[in-house]
């Protein structure tokens, strides 16, 4: 393998991919004008959140995502040693490169971030109460957008009310108002994010002092909630199995589709419509979960595909009948909490210590809810909204012979879509013939064409020139890079003896026949007993960790949802591995140890 | 036999404190370790109710009142002449069939639970005293390797019965005016430790006294080899708390003690195909680290022990401790503390900017 990745301006485009760049903005490409800036800098892949080529509207979440970070680290709290993250789309995927903060700024930067990241860790509590509020009034301004097809006639309510305003002007509005809600979304993400981890770090590196062999493992079991509101989607439907085997109208889940399942339900007469109702319940928030990392708009999203809880819910009845025992064990995993922080604390060495441990736990504890749940509420509900306004914005311009489906206005960039609107707009207006009908088919379909062959283009994990040593505490938290992952890579990510290695995510061993899958679609291919390859996993995918020995990724650090999904599920899992997909086949006996970060290749 | 009081054998694992004066200090200390999680080599005791079946059965009190009558203890020869006569004779005393067929019975569920023919015991006195509470002497006494068969067991048992006369133990006894009825002789029978695999553990990691980490030394084989450092063990870390085996470094182990057909320890080459070859499997590290950690428990300080992985043992049973002691450079450096003392606790803003400044304590190996 070379000893380095390859330059961002050594990247081609691969064949039938021609033009691509033009599905993105200008800003976010690579540049012959700044290619001496982006070839000396290192990018990363970043697999765990857009593991496909992006479609261009979906970019827009991304460049508001990666704002967001920035922004909160070099303007507001002034993180002393990291910047922000720059982005670029090359072939279609994002790579993200941090940006260091000056070295001669840090003592400045370290006094504004004591007094600003000070105020959020003094007032947590209250602060995050007060974002939970903020979030759901953002995502009910969200529900309340509509985009339906402009009427014939304005309502004559519109004419006496003395509003002033009509449809036209309405649904650019309210596309604009889509756009802010998701901008402000994304920076209510980072208010806490890097916060919440920054004291996460702050325990993990007393524990590491303390003890120079801990694992990252023991340090997040020690952290880790035990209710938590990314499993809550999960723990609906095992309550959900529950009720129909309690309420003895299980027979109904033999149907097999969801229509004849709720109509073998209703029948059942009062316990059938009650937990029909009950399901409705739970499905507002609770199944606003997609079933990839929420920053696709081609990802299925429960509440809409319910035959994706209806099958899980199906599984979780067939194993309480078979006396199997679905509940989280909360109490056990309580205990063993207490029992880890018991012994770790008995084993230090002064007072003083056990004092500042108990202080350092007990703050991670406070923040630490937020870095488990904000990904429900941001990457989950709210995009889920974002992705159904958006589906019916494209259903207007579809019935205006704009777009063949719907989902086309995902093929738009989003600056494009304010020009398609104003031309509907205007022929709506006039009337007079739209331009829409005859020019976005085929920009659509070409484009499709496009990401079909960027889709066939296999990423490297990284470009440009690798650091020294990565020392930039939220790429190593979130996207688990380190110096280690970075000389994985570029080894080709197995050792002589067949070994992969990754981050220790989970921790524990497991042995079995691999399955290999690439994306949510495959899911129901996954056997009981098989080990999980994935490029990677989502919090949605919970209700297999149930049949599944172990999970294997491709990309993801120490914090991915997919690791802090696996600990809660007391499973084996191995996270950044590089190259699990491309180098384990399905059928394959493997051995995932959790605890060392090594997958081996038995077969 | 169904009481305790009467019981001829007593298992270790059956040891309860109030068997202390039928056992002896050796054998209590050895059924309080293995109650306490810190599994010796299997075996049991011989106790004074056996002794003292055989003692009345062959009327031995007047025996040894006729050899010790007007016994002058400063004349050397003398006591070696009365002394040797006695030994001779409670040597070949008969013991009774029903306490004679339970040792042999005992000792067969041994070679059964050990899944040998004649497996190799240690027999082992362990003297008690109703007189003396420090029955130190009884460290005069005999002990037994590589005894096999129930012939050569009872025959030890009888030869530990008479070392309780020998010379300095006797002379000992009239010196200090106690009844020689008082001292009795339990007997302990335990498995030779025959090896698959030894070495050493700390409870601490010796590199860096890290104590929340359990390191352990092995190599194939007998443990002298790994405590004499002839060999470069297989190297294990394994975290104290969460059990889990955090590194594993597999050495050239090119030479081994074993034990030849004459139960002799010899040094030989390793076989080449087990040079490379982990000297542990996961089960087993995972069992050392239990004891150890056991062990500093127990104890209540870091511990540096030497272990065996018995090869004639089931699984889950085979790891055996054979010392316990505790640690010592690492616990004479003191207290290795992450707050200075006295310092005030309270500003974790700057521990956490000077978290986010530092590189990242993550895994760098």
């Amino acid at each position: 393998m070379a000893e380095g990745f390859p330059r961002p301006s050594e990247i081609e485009t691969p064949a039938g991919a021609e033009g691509w760049q033009e599905l993105y903005s200008y800003s976010g490409v690579f540049s012959p004008e700044r290619s001496e800036y982006e070839d000396s800098m290192f990018w990363f892949q970043d697999g765990v959140h857009w593991p496909k080529a992006l479609l261009p509207w979906d970019a827009a979440l991304m460049e508001m995502a990666i704002i967001g970070l920035s922004q909160y680290n070099t303007r507001h709290l002034l993180v002393p040693p990291a910047n922000g993250i720059d982005f670029r789309i090359v072939n279609g995927y994002c790579y993200l490169s941090p940006v260091p903060a000056p070295e001669a700024d840090i003592p400045m930067r370290a006094e504004h971030f004591t007094q600003r990241a000070g105020h959020y860790f003094m007032n947590w509590n209250e602060l995050y109460d007060n974002w939970l509020i903020k979030i759901r009034d953002l995502v009910k301004e969200l529900e309340s957008l509509d985009f339906e097809a402009l009427p014939d006639i304005e309502d004559l309510e519109v004419v006496t009310s003395g509003r002033g305003t009509g449809s036209g002007g309405e649904i650019q509005a309210n596309y604009f108002k889509l756009l802010n809600a998701a901008s402000t979304l994304w920076q209510y993400h980072f208010e806490f994010l890097n916060l919440g981890y920054a004291a996460y770090l702050d325990f993990f590196g007393f524990c590491k002092t303390a003890f120079p062999g801990i694992s990252d493992l023991a340090i997040a079991k020690m952290v880790a909630g035990v209710e938590v509101d990314l499993f809550r989607p999960d723990e609906e439907l095992k309550r959900l199995a529950k009720m129909a085997v309690d309420t003895g109208i299980t027979d109904a889940f033999k149907k097999g589709d969801v229509e004849g399942t709720c109509e073998a339900l209703r029948a059942t007469g009062s316990a059938g419509e009650a937990w029909i109702s009950s399901f409705q319940q739970a499905a507002e928030p609770w199944f606003n979960f997609s079933t990839g990392s929420g920053f696709s708009s081609q990802d299925k999203i429960w509440i809409e595909n319910v035959e994706i809880p209806f099958d899980f819910i199906g599984d979780y009845i067939k194993n309480l009948q078979s006396g199997g025992d679905i509940a989280r064990p909360t109490e056990a995993i309580t205990a063993e909490r207490d029992r880890i922080v018991n012994e770790y604390t008995a084993l230090l060495a002064s007072d003083e210590d056990r004092e500042a441990f108990a202080g350092k736990l007990g703050l991670a504890r406070v923040v630490f809810p937020y870095v488990e749940n904000h990904n429900f509420y941001v990457e989950h509900w709210s995009h889920s909204v974002i992705w159904r306004k958006m589906k019916s914005l494209g259903a207007v311009f579809a019935k205006a012979g704009f777009f063949n489906e719907p989902e086309d206005i995902f093929m738009l960039k989003r600056h494009e879509v304010p020009d398609a609107l104003f031309d509907l707009y205007h022929s709506w207006a006039a009337p007079a013939p739209a331009r829409g009908p005859s020019y976005w088919p085929k920009i659509i379909e070409r484009r499709k064409e496009i990401l079909a062959a960027l889709n066939a283009w296999k990423a490297s994990p990284a470009l440009g020139t690798p650091p020294e040593v990565v020392t930039e505490p939220f790429t190593i938290m979130l996207w688990g890079i380190t110096s280690d992952s970075i000389a994985n890579w570029l080894g080709g990510g197995e050792s002589e003896d067949g070994t992969l290695k990754g981050m220790m995510a989970s921790g524990g061993v497991a042995e079995g026949p691999a399955r290999v899958i690439f994306g949510p679609d495959q899911i129901n291919e996954v056997q009981e007993g098989e080990i999980l390859v994935a490029p990677l996993t989502a919090p949605s995918w919970a209700p297999i960790f149930g049949k599944i020995l172990a999970t294997v990724t491709d990309t993801g650090g120490m914090m991915s949802h997919a690791a802090i999904v696996c600990r809660e599920y007391g499973l084996p899992a191995v996270t950044g591995t590089g190259f699990a997909t491309s180098l384990i086949k399905t059928g394959q006996r493997i051995r995932v140890d959790g605890s060392s970060g090594t997958v081996t290749i038995l077969d | 036999m169904s009481h305790h009081e009467e019981s001829v054998v007593v298992w270790f694992e059956s040891y309860w404190p109030g068997l202390k004066n039928e056992v002896g200090g050796k054998a209590s200390s050895l059924g309080e370790m293995t109650n306490a999680g810190l599994p010796v080599p299997p075996g049991f005791a011989v106790t004074t109710t056996a002794y003292r079946h055989a003692h009345d059965a062959g009327d031995l009190d007047a025996m040894i009142a006729h050899y010790l009558h007007r016994l002058d203890i400063t004349d050397t020869d003398m006591v070696h002449e009365r002394c040797h006569a006695i030994r001779e004779r409670v040597r070949a005393v008969a013991i009774p069939t029903e306490v004679e067929s339970q040792i042999r019975h005992a000792y067969e569920e041994l070679c059964r639970r050990t899944n040998s023919v004649d497996v190799p015991v240690a027999v082992r006195s362990s003297a008690t005293s109703e007189d003396s509470p420090d029955a130190s002497f009884a460290g005069e006494h005999d002990t037994y390797l590589w005894i096999r068969g129930a012939d050569d067991v009872v025959d030890a048992v009888r030869r530990c019965w008479a070392s309780l006369f020998t010379d300095r133990a006797t002379c000992y006894r009239e010196e200090m005016g106690y009844e020689h009825r008082s001292v009795e002789m339990c007997v302990v029978v335990q498995k030779m430790v025959h090896p698959k695999s030894a070495g050493v553990a700390f409870t601490l990691d010796p590199t860096n006294g890290d104590r929340s980490q359990i390191a352990i030394d092995s190599s194939w084989g007998f443990g002298e080899a790994v405590v004499a450092g002839e060999v470069t063990p297989d190297n294990y870390l394994i975290d104290k708390v969460m059990f889990d085996i955090t590194k594993r470094v597999v050495s050239a182990k090119t030479h081994e003690y074993v034990l030849t057909d004459d139960d002799h320890v010899r040094k030989v080459e390793t076989p080449e195909d087990r040079v490379l070859q982990p000297s542990l499997t996961d089960a087993e590290i995972k069992g050392i680290a239990r004891l150890a950690k056991t062990a500093e428990q127990h104890y209540g300080s870091p511990q540096d022990i030497e272990w065996a992985v018995d090869a004639d043992l089931p699984e889950g049973e085979n790891v055996i401790l054979l010392q316990s002691r505790p640690e010592t450079v690492w616990s004479k450096k003191g207290p290795k503390t992450v707050v200075s003392p006295g310092a005030k606790a309270g500003d974790f803003m700057s521990s956490i900017v000077s978290t986010l400044m530092s590189p990242l304590h993550t895994k760098s190996d």
